[in-house]
């Protein structure tokens, strides 16, 4: 049973049914899921939620489905961990890390909206899916396709980490390299989807596809006990989980699951050499202009950010700010996550940390604020983007390994 | 200048089904200008009311976003391809 009243458009409002659709007919902006929040009100209390399994699934009456979920059963439910040491470092007291780099099935916030795409690809009755992707959503849809029994198209720029080219290969994806950046991956999906009745996850599936990402807010205020962090550092590239996040939590006051009077600040992170989100934010505008990208954190580098200017706009409009980082802090920020909480993110993860970094520095993120960093991808996806030296080799002998390293502790 | 335009499917309603069309024109702004009165109402859908380029649309020339040119104001080469594109999500 569907909650869904129908697709709107964000810009001008006109109202459209569930459908196969990219955007809207009249001024192709972007169209959201509308629902039926007073009957979901009923059915979605805390008592009702605290005794169904931790997946996505149990905010499934919030997600744009009209049956029960096929594939994609396991994901969400992530941790959110309690972050004392890495806290310490950034001058933090409160800190959480919402841990999406152990995401069912590949190890990012993806496998969240393909979860959704592809079940709705199912009920659609596609014939074969597909997506424009820097990677991570790559790897999560040759996955979920895959276990849907669906032919995929997925389409990356040509320079992407081994890994993520590998871990979408594997599936048995059609997988294309495009001579060119995201933008320009991006512009030929966009004409593959006019041509042909396949249903492309982040073209004719997005508005259901982006409504995944709310999940990430859901659970984040569940696991802080039906409470909205004062502040959360959230990864740009398209600039789309940011404000579905955002969604997520006014959906929580709305349905009377958090208070009306919590005020989340949320902090957007991206790589200088992809900015234009940031670069929007600090102009004091919501329009973005768009960049070349050229950075490490290739999950990132969107230098035309289809959800930018909503992102740019919600930024300021919350109270909080959005910050860039250089390669150099991208891989500091993963090597200080990894050495204070056990937690290997991805480059993505490391323009979080980073930035979560700068903002406690201006004195943005107050230590006493409760706050949250969205860890998003796995650092075992972008093992490139490291400069680790080579480990010590020894003869398998005890005076070796004294050689180096006897006298270092006190041994009982 | 005669060049090609790529026209995306919600904008074939005005091209009576082509996907693509011959045009006129010496700049981006001249390609608008000449859709819109081969076929009224184009430009609406494209440009917002002060004219400029809606914001989940782009224009690419040979390949180019004309933002990173001059946009509306960008020249058109004789032969060259025009691809007016829906702005897609992150991925």
């Amino acid at each position: 049973m569907s909650f869904v009243k129908g697709l709107q458009c964000r810009e001008c409002g006109r109202e459209y049914p569930v459908k196969l659709l990219a955007g809207c007919e009249h001024c192709f902006g972007p169209l959201e899921a509308d629902y039926h929040y007073e009957a979901i009100a009923k059915k979605l209390t805390r008592d009702a939620l605290s005794s169904r399994p931790k997946t996505i699934w149990k905010y499934r009456e919030l997600l744009p489905l009209e049956s029960e979920p096929k594939i994609g059963l396991a994901t969400g439910g992530t941790p959110l961990v309690r972050a004392d040491r890495l806290g310490r470092k950034l001058g933090i007291d409160n800190l959480y890390l919402k841990n999406d780099s152990v995401n069912s099935p590949t190890l990012s916030f993806k496998d969240r909206v393909t979860a959704v795409a592809i079940n709705k690809a199912l009920e659609f009755k596609l014939e074969a899916v597909g997506c424009a992707s820097t990677g991570n959503l790559a790897n999560s849809v040759a996955a979920n396709a895959a276990a849907a029994g669906l032919p995929s198209f997925i389409l990356i720029p040509h320079d992407l980490e081994a890994s993520k080219i590998a871990a979408t290969q594997i599936y048995g994806s059609r997988l294309i390299t495009v001579k060119g950046n995201y933008d320009a991956v991006n512009r030929l999906c966009s004409q593959i989807v006019d041509r042909y009745p396949w249903g492309f996850v982040n073209v004719n599936l997005r508005p259901f596809y982006a409504e995944g990402s709310k999940t990430i807010g859901y659970e984040i205020a569940e696991q802080l006990s039906w409470h909205a962090p004062d502040a959360i550092v959230i990864p740009m590239a398209g600039g789309a989980m940011l404000s579905k996040v955002y969604k997520g939590l006014k959906e929580l006051q709305r349905l009377g699951l958090i208070s009306e009077t919590e005020r989340t600040r949320f902090y957007g992170a991206q790589a200088a050499g992809c900015n234009p989100i940031v670069d929007a934010v600090r102009r004091g505008t919501r329009d973005i202009r768009p960049v070349k990208p050229n950075t490490i954190a290739k999950s990132l580098a969107i230098g035309n950010p289809a959800d930018g200017y909503y992102a740019a706009s919600l930024i300021p409009q919350s109270g909080g700010w959005a910050e860039d980082c250089t390669d150099d802090e991208i891989v500091a920020g993963i090597q200080l996550l990894a050495e204070t909480e056990g937690i290997f993110t991805e480059t993505a993860g490391g323009v979080t940390v980073a930035v979560a970094q700068k903002l406690v520095k201006q004195g943005r993120i107050k230590p006493k604020d409760l706050t949250v960093l969205a860890i998003t991808g796995n650092g075992l996806k972008t093992l490139e983007a490291l400069d680790l030296a080579p480990p010590q080799v020894i003869e398998p002998k005890l005076a070796a390994f004294e050689k180096i390293f006897g006298g270092a502790y006190h041994v009982a | 200048m005669s060049l090609k335009v790529v026209i995306p499917s919600p904008l074939r309603k005005f091209t009576a089904g082509a996907e693509t069309v011959e045009v006129q024109a010496a700049t981006v702004q001249e390609v608008l200008d000449n859709l819109d009165s081969k076929y009224p109402g184009f430009r609406a859908s494209v440009c917002d009311e002060s004219g400029g380029l809606r914001r989940f649309i782009n224009i690419y020339l040979d390949g180019e976003d004309v933002r990173f040119l001059e946009n509306l104001a960008t020249r058109v080469n004789d032969g060259a391809e025009i691809a007016i594109v829906p702005a897609i999500s992150g991925g």
